[in-house]
C-alpha cells in the first residue's frame, strides 16, 4: 500500500479537474462527497506511508517514485518525482487529515453558497498543490507546488470576488507572495549555477561537498528565507495575512493556519543541510520568527474582528516555528507546526461556527454569552485556547516548551526571552477572545434571534480536532520523561539527524516551569481585564491611547508600503501607461490604420469616374511606356 | 522624293493632335471624332513605313484598319445616340457613373 | 513636284484637323475633319498607295464623317459645347502633347534606320495587294465581313428603338 504513496496529491488533483470542469452540473451533495472522498483516500495512503516508514526505524531513506522526465536543458535535467521521507510523511499526513476534516465542515458550511462545485474544485486543487510541494524531491518541482499553493490561495480569497474588499485581499496576498518568491527563484537560480542538481538530497549535500561556498550558503538560504517571510507571512511579508480573512472561514483555517502558511517551515526543514551549515543564516530566521512572534501577538492583543486576532496569531505561532528551525530543533519547529495545525484550524473553525450563529457577525464586541447557545462549540473552543496558550499536558505546551528548551539550550537567551513574552501575549489574546465571544452579556443585534449550533457537518470535524489539540502533545513528550518517550523526534531522526542539545533535568524543568508560568499569567490577565473589571481595557486604551492606536493600526506597516511602495509604483505604472500604452502602441496601431485610409483615400481620388481622367491615365502609361522601349 | 521621314512626323504630328483634340475637348461625340483622327494618323504610318522598307503588308493592314474603323463608329455612334437618349446629355463631365 | 504638293496637303490636313480642335460647332467640326480626311487620302496617294488612297476617301471621308454628320443633325446632338477652359489641363495636355511628340518621332527615326531608300517593289501594285489579301490573310478578310455585318446588325439593335419604349 504504502508503494502507492505517489497518488496522495494526484488523488486530489483528479478530484479538482472534474469538479472544474464538470462541478456545476453535478449535484452538491456528489460534489462535497467526492472532493471529501479524494482527500479521504489520500489521508489513508499517508497514513499508511507514515506507519510503513515508522516500523523501518530510523536511517530510512523514504519511499522514492519518478514520474517522467520533465526538463532536459544542456546538463541540466529534471524530472517529476516525489520523495517521501519522515519529513514529507508528516507533512504529509498533517495536510491530508486537516484537509480532510476542513472539507467535511465546508460540507456544511458552504452548503447555501451559489458556487459551492468551484470553492470545492479550489479546495480540492490546493490540497493537490500542497502536497505536491510536500512530496516534490527537488525544489523546482517544491516551487510549482509553492506557485500552485499560492495561486489558490488567491482563488479562494477573492472567493467571493464581487466584494471589492474580498478581490482587493486576494490581489495583494498573490502580489505579496510574488516579491517573496522572486527572491527564491534568485535562490534557485545560484542553486542550478552552482550546484547543477536541484534535488534536495544534493543541495543538503553541497555544504560539505563544497559546491556552495560559505557565503554563497548563507546568501541562497536567506533568498529562500525570504520567499518563506512571503508565504510564511512573517516580517516584512505579513501584511497579506490579515487581509486574507475575506475568504470564507475553512480557507481561513486550512490555507492560513495549518497548511500554505507552513510551507515555509517545510522548505527551511526540508533544507536543514543548507541552514544548518551557515550561522548567519539559522541567526536571521531564529530572530525573524522571534520578533515577528512577539510583534504580531501585541497587534492581536487589542483587534476586534474574531478572525483578524486568530491571524496575527497566526502569523506570531508561525514565528515560534522559525525560532525552532533557526536554532536548529528542526523537529521541535515541526512538532509545532503539526499541534498548531490542529489547534489552530480548531480555532478558526469553532470561530466559523460562532460567525455562522450569528448570521455573520465577525466583530466581537457584537458578541458575548453564546456559552450556553453554542455547547459545542464553546468547549472545543477553550480546548484549542487552552492548548495555543500553552498550558500543560495540552500538545501545545510540549511544542512550545520545546521550541523554547532548545532556544535557552542552544544559548539564545534573547530569543528565549522574546518566546517568553510572546506566550504571556498569547495567554492574554486568546482568553480575551473567550471572554468577549462566550461570557458576558450578549450583545449581539438583534438579541432576538434564536442562536442555534452548527450542523453535524461542522461540529463532528471540530470535536475532532479538539481531541488531536488535546492529545497530540503526547507523541513528542521532553526529555526528563525519558530519552525514548519523544516518539515524535525520533521519527524525524531520519531526515535531522539526532538531536543535539542536552540540558541538566533541572533546568529543563525550571523552563518548562517558566513556560506555564507566562502561560498562565497571560490567561490571568485577560481575565482581570475582562471578566473581573470589564471597564479595565476601556480604561487602558484612553490611559495608554497613543499606544493603543498604533497597536489598532497595525502599526501602520500597511499605510507604509502603501505610501512607499504601492503608490510609487501605480504612479509609474500610470505615467507608463500614458506616455507609452497610448501614445506609442495605440498610437502605432491608430497610425497604422489611418495610414491605411489615407492611402485609400487619395486612392479614391484617382476614380473620378471621368473618362478624360482614365484616358490621361492611358496616355500616361503609354508615354511611359514607349520612354522605357526607346531608352 | 519625299523623305519619308516627313511622312512619319506628319503621323506623329496628327496623332499628338488627335490626343490634344480628346482632352480638350468636352463632348462626347467631338472626342470620338479624335479618335478617328487618331487612327488615321496611325494608317498614315503604316503607309509610310509599307513604302520605306518595301513590304506590301503595310497596305493590308490599312485597309483593314479602315474597315474595322468604320465598324467601330458605326456601333460608337449608336451607343452615343443611346445615352444621349437616356441622359439627355453627351457632355463626358457629367456621365461619371464609374466614379468610385 | 511631289514635294510641293506633299507639303500643300499635309499643311492642309493639319490644319483642318487644328480647326477642328479650335471650332466650337460640332457640325464645323466634322466638316472640317472631311477635308482632313481627303486631303489624307491625297497623301496615301502621294506614298504608291492608290487604293487606300481611294478607300480613305470613299470609306473615312465619305461614309464615316457623313455618318458623323447625320447623327449631328437627326439626333440634335448639336449641343454646342465649349472646349476646356481651365488654364492647368490645357498646359498639362500640350506637355504631354511635346513629350509624346518627340517619344514618337524617335521611335520613328529608329523604324527607318534600317530602311534603304525609297525603294519599293511591286508593293504598290493593286493586284498583288488583291493576291495577298485573298491568299496569306484570307481569314482576316472573311472576319473582318463578319465584323461589319455585326456591326450592322448591333447598330439597327441599339438604335432602332423609338424613344420612350
Amino acid at each position: 500500500m504504502a508503494g502507492y504513496f505517489w497518488l496522495i496529491p494526484l488523488l486530489p488533483g483528479a478530484s479538482a479537474l472534474v469538479l472544474l470542469l464538470f462541478g456545476r452540473r453535478l449535484p452538491r451533495a456528489w460534489v462535497a462527497g467526492q472532493a471529501s472522498v479524494a482527500v479521504f483516500l489520500s489521508v489513508i495512503l499517508s497514513k499508511a506511508a507514515f506507519l510503513h516508514l515508522a516500523g523501518r526505524g530510523a536511517g530510512a531513506a523514504g519511499l522514492e517514485k519518478t514520474l517522467f522526465p520533465w526538463i532536459a536543458s544542456g546538463s541540466f535535467s529534471t524530472s517529476i518525482a516525489f520523495h517521501l521521507d519522515a519529513l514529507s510523511a508528516v507533512m504529509a499526513v498533517v495536510v491530508t487529515g486537516v484537509g480532510f476534516l476542513i472539507h467535511v465542515y465546508s460540507a456544511g458550511y458552504m452548503a447555501e453558497d451559489r458556487d459551492h462545485s468551484r470553492y470545492f474544485a479550489f479546495l480540492n486543487l490546493f490540497t493537490f498543490f500542497m502536497l505536491v510541494l510536500v512530496m516534490a524531491s527537488d525544489i523546482v518541482l517544491m516551487f510549482v507546488g509553492w506557485e500552485g499553493v499560492g495561486l489558490c490561495s488567491y482563488l479562494l480569497i477573492g472567493f467571493w470576488f464581487e466584494r471589492p474588499a474580498s478581490a482587493k485581499a486576494g490581489m495583494k496576498a498573490f502580489i505579496v507572495n510574488r516579491i517573496g518568491d522572486a527572491a527564491f527563484i534568485v535562490g534557485i537560480l545560484f542553486i542550478l549555477a552552482n550546484v547543477g542538481n536541484t534535488s534536495f538530497a544534493a543541495i543538503n549535500a553541497a555544504p560539505r561537498s563544497g559546491l556552495l561556498s560559505p557565503g554563497l550558503v548563507t546568501l541562497v538560504a536567506i533568498l529562500l528565507f525570504v520567499g518563506a517571510t512571503g508565504k510564511s507571512a512573517q516580517i516584512p511579508l505579513y501584511v497579506w495575512l490579515p487581509d486574507a480573512m475575506e475568504g470564507p472561514t475553512p480557507v481561513s483555517a486550512l490555507i492560513h493556519a495549518a497548511t500554505m502558511v507552513t510551507a515555509g517551515v517545510y522548505m527551511v526543514c526540508r533544507l536543514s543541510g543548507l541552514y544548518a551549515a551557515s550561522v548567519p543564516a539559522s541567526s536571521v530566521v531564529a530572530w525573524v520568527g522571534g520578533i515577528t512572534a512577539v510583534f504580531a501577538a501585541t497587534m492581536a492583543l487589542v483587534q476586534n474582528d474574531i478572525k483578524r486576532v486568530l491571524a496575527y496569531s497566526t502569523i506570531s505561532q508561525i514565528g515560534y516555528m522559525f525560532i525552532g528551525c533557526g536554532v536548529g530543533a528542526y523537529a521541535a519547529g515541526m512538532f509545532h507546526l503539526v499541534t498548531h495545525a490542529f489547534f489552530k484550524s480548531l480555532l478558526f473553525l469553532a470561530a466559523g461556527s460562532v460567525i455562522h450563529a450569528l448570521g455573520g457577525e465577525q466583530d466581537m464586541r457584537r458578541m458575548g454569552g453564546l456559552r450556553k447557545s453554542l455547547p459545542v462549540t464553546y468547549p472545543v473552543f477553550l480546548v484549542g485556547a487552552l492548548a495555543i496558550s500553552g498550558v500543560p499536558f495540552l500538545s501545545g505546551f510540549f511544542s512550545k516548551d520545546a521550541i523554547l528548551t532548545s532556544a535557552f539550550a542552544g544559548g539564545h537567551f534573547m530569543i528565549y526571552g522574546l518566546g517568553l513574552i510572546g506566550a504571556i501575549l498569547t495567554g492574554f489574546y486568546i482568553f480575551r477572545m473567550i471572554y468577549m465571544t462566550f461570557y458576558g452579556e450578549t450583545r449581539a443585534v438583534p438579541p432576538g434571534r434564536h442562536i442555534h449550533e452548527a450542523p453535524w457537518t461542522m461540529t463532528v470535524p471540530l470535536v475532532i480536532l479538539a481531541a488531536f489539540s488535546a492529545l497530540a502533545g503526547f507523541i513528542g513528550l521532553p526529555v526528563f520523561f525519558g530519552e525514548r518517550a519523544n516518539l515524535f523526534g525520533r521519527f524525524l531522526e531520519a531526515v535531522f539527524g539526532p538531536a543535539s542539545h542536552q540540558l541538566a533535568s533541572s533546568t529543563e524543568a525550571a523552563l518548562v516551569v517558566a513556560a506555564t508560568v507566562s502561560a498562565l499569567a497571560g490567561i490571568g490577565l485577560a481575565f482581570v481585564f475582562y471578566r473581573r473589571s470589564p471597564e479595565t481595557p476601556v480604561q487602558m486604551a484612553h490611559r495608554f491611547s497613543g499606544i493603543y492606536r498604533l497597536l489598532l493600526g497595525k502599526y501602520y506597516v500597511d499605510e507604509a508600503y502603501d505610501a512607499v511602495f504601492v503608490r510609487p509604483i501605480l504612479r509609474g505604472a500610470e505615467r507608463i501607461y500614458e506616455n507609452f500604452d497610448l501614445k506609442v502602441v495605440d498610437g502605432v496601431l491608430n497610425g497604422s490604420a489611418t495610414a491605411a485610409s489615407l492611402a485609400g483615400k487619395g486612392l479614391n481620388a484617382l476614380q473620378s469616374g471621368l473618362v478624360r481622367d482614365y484616358a490621361l491615365a492611358f496616355l500616361l502609361g503609354a508615354m511611359l511606356f514607349l520612354g522605357f522601349l526607346l531608352i | 522624293m519625299i523623305p519619308p521621314a516627313a511622312f512619319l512626323v506628319l503621323a506623329a504630328v496628327l496623332f499628338v493632335m488627335g490626343i490634344i483634340a480628346f482632352f480638350v475637348k468636352r463632348d462626347l461625340l467631338t472626342q470620338f471624332m479624335a479618335v478617328e483622327v487618331m487612327l488615321n494618323a496611325g494608317n498614315l504610318a503604316f503607309l509610310a513605313l509599307t513604302k520605306a522598307l518595301g513590304k506590301a503588308e503595310g497596305q493590308t493592314v490599312v485597309l483593314f484598319v479602315i474597315t474595322v474603323a468604320a465598324a467601330e463608329a458605326v456601333i460608337g455612334l449608336a451607343i452615343i445616340v443611346l445615352v444621349f437618349r437616356q441622359r439627355k446629355s453627351i457632355r463626358t463631365d457629367e456621365l461619371k457613373d464609374l466614379k468610385g | 513636284m511631289a514635294l510641293i504638293i506633299f507639303i500643300i496637303l499635309s499643311a492642309l490636313c493639319a490644319g483642318a484637323v487644328a480647326a477642328m480642335i479650335v471650332s466650337h460647332n460640332q457640325a464645323h467640326s466634322a466638316l472640317f475633319l472631311v477635308l482632313a480626311f481627303s486631303s489624307l487620302g491625297g497623301i496615301f496617294g502621294l506614298l504608291d498607295a492608290p487604293f487606300a488612297a481611294v478607300a480613305q476617301v470613299l470609306v473615312y471621308a465619305g461614309a464615316i464623317m457623313v455618318l458623323f454628320l447625320f447623327a449631328i443633325m437627326m439626333f440634335n446632338l448639336r449641343l454646342p459645347q465649349a472646349p476646356e477652359k481651365k488654364r492647368l489641363r490645357i498646359v498639362l495636355t500640350a506637355a504631354l502633347g511635346v513629350i509624346l511628340l518627340a517619344e514618337l518621332v524617335l521611335a520613328g527615326s529608329r523604324a527607318l534606320r534600317g530602311a534603304g531608300p525609297r525603294a519599293l517593289s511591286a508593293a504598290g501594285d493593286i493586284a498583288h495587294l488583291g493576291r495577298l489579301l485573298f491568299s496569306d490573310y484570307l481569314y482576316a478578310l472573311e472576319i473582318t465581313s463578319l465584323l461589319i455585318l455585326a456591326a450592322l446588325v448591333g447598330a439597327l439593335a441599339l438604335a432602332g428603338k423609338k424613344e420612350g419604349e
